[in-house]
């Protein structure tokens, strides 16, 4: 495409439009799962997310890492959490590829916290009510759960460094879905191009709802699921 | 058995921020040039605005040499190894790091080339801090302020300029030293956040202005202005604002017909001859083996890269490695005192979400010796910059100020909340080269090759570490001033693997304890050029890559120059 001015090429005209039916396709989608009116814990109680085709994890599995998600970041009155941004299909794709070196990581930390849950609460971890869940997950943060290789800390450490890659990072790879991680924060969402009122202190911007990919200048070349993973976002360059 | 290709005048390994550079007036001295690089060409829609591939995941759209290399790190040689990061700081592909790195583009001050006779003259021989192995440069502002002017140019570097022959500008920076004339391009534009905390400072009496960077703020020889898009981050620009030498010097190379680019062309050595002179490069693209003689050749991989290599390359005219008879090679090794750092909480959203890390506020009053040290138990001093950058993985993960937990409904509501309140400076710092500060072999760790990797055995000493308190504090006062409800200071970290690594192949007149000569050649190999921030002596406090290029382009100039007397 033109490197002159982007906003202006016949390519982004086209993805505009394109974004335009998707960002009414996601107010749809939205509005299934938060009916107004309605809370949205209820709505989550009365119509739980639509669950993908596992790709890495068990079944057993699943269902644990389901139940903490939904507890890092809990779908509440604020609206959705890391259940409705499908954080949980994020990571079980993302272990068959980019994260793939956590795998066995994945299967044995899983398997740790239901066994915690079992011996310390006398149930499955996504059995267990929302409090007994979080003193649970508590006790995994803090490094005091047995049963962890290399302790409990570093796993929760993960997990909560990939829920939030899986409810704030691109649709593109399974999490965020339907944008609700992006609004959740206000951010308003990719752009090609940013005007300068765009940047002024109280400009309203309007969420594009598009993932990059949407576009069309990047669609053609969509990333491998291969890939090395950070802990951090590194500051400075 | 290695393919003998046909003699080049120069070889360059590595085509990235300085090789990238030294093309251009070799090729167009007329010189035949070969860049050997081990990337690939990256286009446009590589680029793409994309999170977690670019903040994350180590670009696996690049070839992943860098990322098997990582230098191993120990704070100091009977310290334990730090845990190994799975991500190099650096990249691989035509145009380097400068496809995404944040393009400040920072001429270094008067002072930073004369650390040494300054701070004596100033404050008396004492105030130089113990074990430190700093020099002053072989040459000074002057000497070099014609090629930072040359490269400002090519690469299209945009900023207000503070000092035009002697004549200070206050809406440019009033410490800076002597242009000759101002930036090609006006400042990148300001947003509401930046002009807000400029407000801050000259209610503190402070002197704000405009970062310069390699960034079109308009349209520049062909490129588009800048989109502010909010990915430039460790992101590539799909619209070619920033001024990769992919997208500047290296094509302009190109069109000379006097530069042959290969790419996925991995350098195991530099080879020399029974005169100890050098003869060529060994390179593998694929599972071949390739030797390409030439006349001379510049080393611009990385400070690591190319320690490393330098290392790896011996024989028996030099045994510890190419030019290291004198056991220079990866000593006076630092990187940028950049890490602590100063978060903040503000009472209102900042609108923060686009823009660039080079679209923003400095303040270099607390820089340099540009305020008196006296009353200080330090030398040297820090630019100060906040910038309009956020991203939502990053923003999720912001400081929560000990108001709210890490996660469940409380983290939520502090997020939904806060996301577009908080801000976080970026701090440059004086930082020095000490004795037991160096990059050596890893004995144990070694690359897919069965290579050792880069050993880091480094620390920040005591300078650096009140230093950094010092600016903290002065960074504080700054958001406080712009209305901050909360701030907390960083730690200052160790000197693990960087973006912002310095010396191991040190310039300096003393082939005792310099590697290269004030033009950037070997002491001991006349036909053997290093380039990069490898060569730097002291950081400043700013970031390095402008200054490495403009080092990098008087470095080629002077081969093309003196031609027959260093390659004949």
């Amino acid at each position: 495409m033109s490197a002159d001015d982007p906003a202006r090429s016949d390519g982004l005209s086209r993805r505009a439009l394109l974004g335009g039916v998707g960002a009414a396709g996601a107010l749809v989608a939205l509005t299934e799962v938060f009916p107004r009116g309605a809370g949205a814990a209820e709505a989550q109680t009365r119509r739980p997310a639509a669950r993908e085709p596992l790709e890495t994890l068990t079944q057993v599995e699943a269902d644990t890492l389901e139940a903490v998600v939904a507890r890092l970041i809990p779908t509440d009155a604020s609206g959705a959490g890391a259940t409705e941004a499908r954080a949980a299909h994020y990571i079980d794709r993302a272990l068959g590829g980019a994260l793939a070196g956590f795998g066995q990581a994945y299967r044995a930390g899983l398997a740790s916290i239901d066994a915690y849950a079992r011996g310390s609460k006398g149930a499955p971890f996504p059995q267990l009510g929302a409090a007994d869940q979080d003193a649970v997950l508590s006790d995994v943060e803090r490094n005091t759960a047995p049963g962890f290789e290399g302790g409990s800390a570093a796993f929760f450490a993960m997990l909560l460094n990939h829920t939030l890659q899986g409810t704030f990072g691109d649709p593109y790879y399974g999490g965020n879905r339907n944008f609700v991680g992006w609004d959740l924060i206000g951010y308003p969402g990719v752009r090609l191009a940013v005007t300068p009122e765009q940047q002024n202190l109280d400009a309203k911007v309007a969420p594009t709802h598009m993932s990059a990919y949407d576009y069309t200048m990047f669609s053609g070349r969509k990333p491998a699921r291969a890939g090395l993973d950070a802990k951090h976002d590194p500051h400075g360059d | 058995m290695a393919t003998e290709l046909r003699r080049a005048d120069v070889v360059i390994v590595g085509l990235g921020a300085t090789g990238g550079v030294a093309a251009l007036p070799l090729a167009q001295a007329g010189l035949d040039v070969v860049g050997l690089e081990a990337g690939t060409w990256l286009a446009p829609a590589d680029l793409s605005p994309d999170e977690l591939r670019n903040n994350f995941r180590g670009w696996p759209q690049s070839v992943q040499k860098a990322n098997r290399e990582v230098p191993t790190h120990r704070p100091n040689a009977s310290a334990p190894y730090s845990p190994r990061p799975a991500i190099h700081p650096m990249m691989n592909a035509v145009g380097g790091t400068t496809l995404h790195y944040w393009a400040q583009s920072w001429r270094l001050n008067p002072w930073d080339f004369k650390v040494v006779s300054e701070t004596r003259r100033r404050y008396g021989a004492s105030k130089l801090p113990k074990g430190t192995t700093v020099e002053d440069w072989p040459l000074g502002l002057e000497e070099l302020e014609p090629y930072y002017d040359r490269v400002e140019v090519e690469i299209g570097v945009s900023g207000q300029a503070g000092n035009v022959k002697g004549a200070i500008d206050p809406r440019g920076n009033i410490f800076e030293g002597r242009r000759t004339r101002p930036y090609p391009m006006p400042p990148l534009r300001g947003t509401g956040y930046t002009e807000m905390m400029a407000g801050a400072a000259r209610s503190l009496g402070w002197h704000p202005f405009p970062g310069p960077a390699a960034i079109t703020s308009s349209r520049y020889e062909g490129r588009s202005g800048c989109v502010y898009h909010g990915f430039c981050n460790r992101g590539g620009c799909h619209v070619s604002a920033k001024g990769s030498t992919a997208v500047t010097t290296i094509p302009k190379a190109q069109r000379t017909k006097r530069l042959t680019v290969v790419t996925e062309a991995h350098v195991t050595s530099i080879d020399v001859d029974a005169q100890g002179r050098v003869r060529g490069v060994s390179y593998r693209k694929g599972a071949e083996e390739f030797f390409q003689p030439a006349s001379a050749v510049l080393l611009a991989s990385y400070t690591y890269e190319n320690v490393r290599l330098l290392l790896l390359s011996t024989s028996k005219a030099f045994p510890k490695g190419l030019a290291n008879n004198h056991g220079q090679v990866g000593r006076h090794y630092f990187s940028h005192n950049q890490i602590a750092t100063v978060n903040a909480l503000f009472p209102r959203n900042l609108n923060t979400w686009y823009g660039l890390p080079a679209q923003g506020i400095a303040v270099d009053d607390w820089a340099d010796d540009n305020f008196d040290h006296g009353a200080l138990d330090f030398i040297g001093g820090g630019n100060l910059w906040v910038y309009s950058d956020r991203r939502p993985i990053v923003a999720a993960n912001m400081s929560t100020f000990g108001r709210a937990p890490r996660w469940g409904a409380q983290w939520k509501a502090f997020i939904r909340e806060n996301a577009d309140r908080g801000n976080t400076a970026y701090l440059q710092r004086t930082t020095l080269p000490y004795e037991d500060n160096y990059l050596d072999l890893d004995p144990e760790v070694k690359d897919p090759l069965g290579f050792p990797v880069c050993r880091i055995t480094a620390d920040y000493k005591e300078n650096e570490r009140r230093l950094a308190d010092f600016i903290q504090d002065k960074m504080v006062q700054w958001y406080r001033a712009a209305g901050a409800l909360a701030t907390e200071k960083t730690p200052v970290g160790t000197m693990g693997p960087t973006t912002h690594a310095y010396g191991g192949t040190r310039m300096g007149d003393n082939p005792e304890t310099n590697v290269v000569d004030r033009w950037g050649f070997s002491h001991e190999v006349a036909n053997l050029g290093v380039l990069g921030a490898s060569v730097m002596g002291t950081s400043g406090a700013r970031n390095p890559t402008l200054t490495a290029q403009a080092l990098a382009w008087r470095t080629a100039e002077h081969l093309a120059a003196n031609w027959k007397s260093i390659a004949g």
